[in-house]
């Protein structure tokens, strides 16, 4: 401070002090410090009290089993051959079904785009799933696809086979549970993506000698593909914590013993905590894994603007 | 309103060659729903041609263009190249090039590959590709870019491959919707010769949709200003501008003084305190009807004391007026003047005037144009 030289005019509170303060206050909100932050705050909170707590207590949990050691519950996961096996149970069942999901949506999607009769009607019903909760839904898979269910029932009316197929208690009945709750989502996903791809884009491809498969493989498809990425995480992400359909429509002691079974199982049925985090921590690391796979595959497409003006 | 061939002659063929002999437009027109965007169109260009379709927005210009190109389909008419039918094609098996008002290049494709596009989609070989998309880029002066993505380049070098992107397949016809509305002035007036320059060097025929009529005077072999979704003229620059057919055309060519006054014989008109001598420009006027007479503000002037009519020769004094807005344009004051009844006319003097002055205004004969009717004006 004292280092400014005081001139004849020079104010008299330090100048020094005001100069430096306003150079902070400059430098915070170049990074972003300002008092806009504050809106963060309740989500902040809201986000420490209701997953950054219990996901640390449930890790603290997990390295405290009742015996084998700090490490003894995934020791103890990974050494039961039937619990190892959930792991690819699990993943046999998220990575069709989200593959399902979002495959499926495209073609819809791209064909929505269009105005055409009935599109209301058509979009009301692909996407009213996603109001009903995954144990509706179970049910009602259970009921319609069900040995004694509709489906069933017109398959003999029709004369197509002689014994019911079997449909639920089983693989078929929660992918299909998993496809029914989890396609609404995707496909509103992906149209908004869609959306956004300026329609020049094809027009001019159109005009290039494209014909639609080429304006699809060369123009949109490129451009959705970190969409579609996206998509394809957050469906994975549902459909790998899958678990009430799991129990309800499916065959829980066998080909759907999935991971959160597995934790259900030993939190709740033989009350070892312990071992219940445990397993659920080793569900979280998997689907992370996948993420990362899949964003860091995503980083090196063309994220950028989809169209318009460049 | 006239349409197809009014006295067009041929421009001289300069360039070096034409894959198109002729395009053919007839009965052209597209409806959506009751409204007629575009009425029956009748248009013949010939190969070598540069061809302005000139209008405000809304006159059915890019509808023109996009029935042309196959992005919209005609509600009637044909449309036939060298004789053989293509409106029933749809857009990837006409092969005409369009640059867009947006220029929608492939955002996630350098710029090699977006010019390549066309090429590829061709099924062309690797080779020919390269050579073929190195030879554009050179003419459009974008070699240095060749890796860059769009979004790294500036407006007008977007536009440059927009365009190189739509000629470097050598399409029979090039097709140009407002190409040059999202630049600056000055970018606008270099890229105006680049375009025409490019126009010549590869013997494109091109049909260029502008609403600026500068642009199209000085791009165009011959131009066909659209009004409604109708035809209003068609004709080569000089023909438009000397000789507008109507008010409306006259307005767009710069005649910015429109008066409505009536007919006192066949090439005079008066009213409103103003008396002028001009030259029927559409069709046979007689005494009493109304008239609207178009004046462009180079060809009005300051009349000087006891002169009969300043620099103009034969000129005749048209009325008196208020000076109000005296703009400096170097050699040239642009006046805004009033009349007594409230009319504003624009006139261009080198002597110097004041806001308030009062001046003797007028006009050659010969440069006033006396349509039929009142109004049209856009």
């Amino acid at each position: 401070m004292t280092a400014v030289a005081a001139g004849p005019q020079a104010p008299a509170p330090d100048p020094g002090t005001v100069r430096g303060r306003v150079a902070l206050t400059h430098r915070l909100a170049e990074r972003g410090v300002d008092r806009v932050l504050l809106l963060a705050v309740p989500g902040v909170l809201a986000l420490v009290a209701l997953f950054c707590y219990p996901f640390l207590y449930g890790l603290q949990l997990s390295f405290q089993p009742a015996h084998g050691g700090v490490l003894g519950a995934y020791r103890a996961f990974f050494a039961d051959p039937f619990a190892r096996k959930s792991i690819w149970q699990t993943f046999a069942l998220a990575i069709p079904a989200s593959l399902i999901n979002v495959g499926a949506s495209v073609p819809i999607s791209y064909r929505m785009r269009r105005e055409f009769r009935g599109k209301r009607l058509l979009l009301a019903v692909l996407v009213v799933p996603i109001t009903l909760g995954t144990v509706l839904t179970a049910e009602g898979i259970g009921e319609f696809y069900g040995p004694a269910g509709w489906f069933n029932r017109t398959l003999h009316l029709l004369g197509l086979s002689s014994s019911p197929v079997k449909l639920t208690m089983n693989y078929t009945g929660v992918l299909l549970s998993l496809v029914i709750s989890g396609f609404p989502f995707a496909y509103l996903l992906i149209h908004s993506y869609l959306s956004g791809i300026h329609p020049s884009m094809e027009k001019a491809a159109a005009t290039l000698g494209a014909d639609w498969w080429q304006r699809f493989r060369y123009v949109t498809l490129p451009l959705l593909a970190p969409g579609l990425m996206t998509t394809f995480c957050l469906t994975f992400v549902m459909t790998f914590a899958v678990f009430p359909s799991a129990l309800m429509v499916g065959d829980p002691d066998g080909s759907t013993h999935v991971i959160s079974i597995e934790a259900y199982e030993a939190a709740l049925q033989r009350f070892d905590y312990a071992q219940g985090c445990a397993d659920a921590m080793i569900m979280t690391a998997l689907m992370l894994a996948v993420i990362v796979a899949v964003t860091a595959l995503r980083s090196r497409l063309y994220t950028g603007t989809t169209g318009g003006k460049g | 309103m006239t349409t197809g061939s009014l006295p067009g002659t041929a421009p001289p063929v300069r360039r070096p060659r034409s894959q198109l002999r002729e395009l053919e437009l007839r009965g052209v027109s597209r409806a959506y729903g009751a409204h007629l965007a575009l009425k029956p169109f009748d248009l013949t260009v010939r190969g070598g041609e540069f061809v302005a379709l000139l209008g405000p927005s809304g006159c059915g210009k890019t509808t023109a263009l996009n029935c042309l190109a196959g992005l919209l389909p005609l509600t009637g008419g044909e449309i036939r190249l060298d004789g053989r039918r293509v409106d029933t094609l749809p857009p990837e098996k006409r092969g005409f090039g369009m640059v867009f008002q947006n220029y929608a290049l492939f955002p996630h494709l350098t710029v090699r590959a977006n010019v390549a596009f066309g090429l590829k989609m061709r099924r062309l070989g690797k080779a020919e590709i390269r050579d073929r998309v190195d030879a554009v880029l050179r003419l459009v002066r974008l070699t240095e870019h060749a890796a860059k993505h769009p979004g790294q380049l500036s407006g007008g070098q977007q536009q440059r491959v927009a365009i190189a992107r739509a000629i470097v397949v050598q399409p029979p016809l090039v097709l140009m919707d407002e190409p040059l509305s999202n630049l600056d002035a000055a970018l606008r007036l270099e890229m105006r010769s680049e375009i025409r320059r490019i126009h010549q060097e590869f013997g494109l025929t091109t049909i260029y949709v502008t609403h600026d009529q500068e642009e199209a005077l000085s791009l165009a072999d011959r131009l066909v200003v659209l009004r409604d979704g109708a035809v209003s003229q068609v004709g080569t620059p000089a023909e438009l501008y000397e000789h507008p057919v109507s008010p409306y055309v006259a307005a767009f060519m710069g005649y910015r003084n429109l008066l409505g006054l009536t007919a006192t014989s066949g090439d005079t008109a008066a009213g409103r305190g103003l008396s002028v001598a001009g030259t029927p420009g559409g069709g046979p006027v007689a005494a009493g009807q109304p008239v609207t007479v178009a004046i462009r503000p180079e060809d009005l002037h300051v009349a000087g004391d006891g002169e009969p009519g300043g620099a103009g020769v034969g000129g005749a004094v048209v009325g008196e007026a208020v000076a109000e807005v005296v703009e400096y344009h170097g050699r040239t004051l642009h006046v805004e003047a009033v009349t007594a009844e409230g009319d504003r006319l624009h006139l261009r003097t080198s002597r110097p005037v004041h806001p308030g002055d009062a001046l003797r205004v007028a006009a050659a004969p010969e440069r006033a144009l006396i349509f039929p009717g009142d109004g049209g004006a856009p």
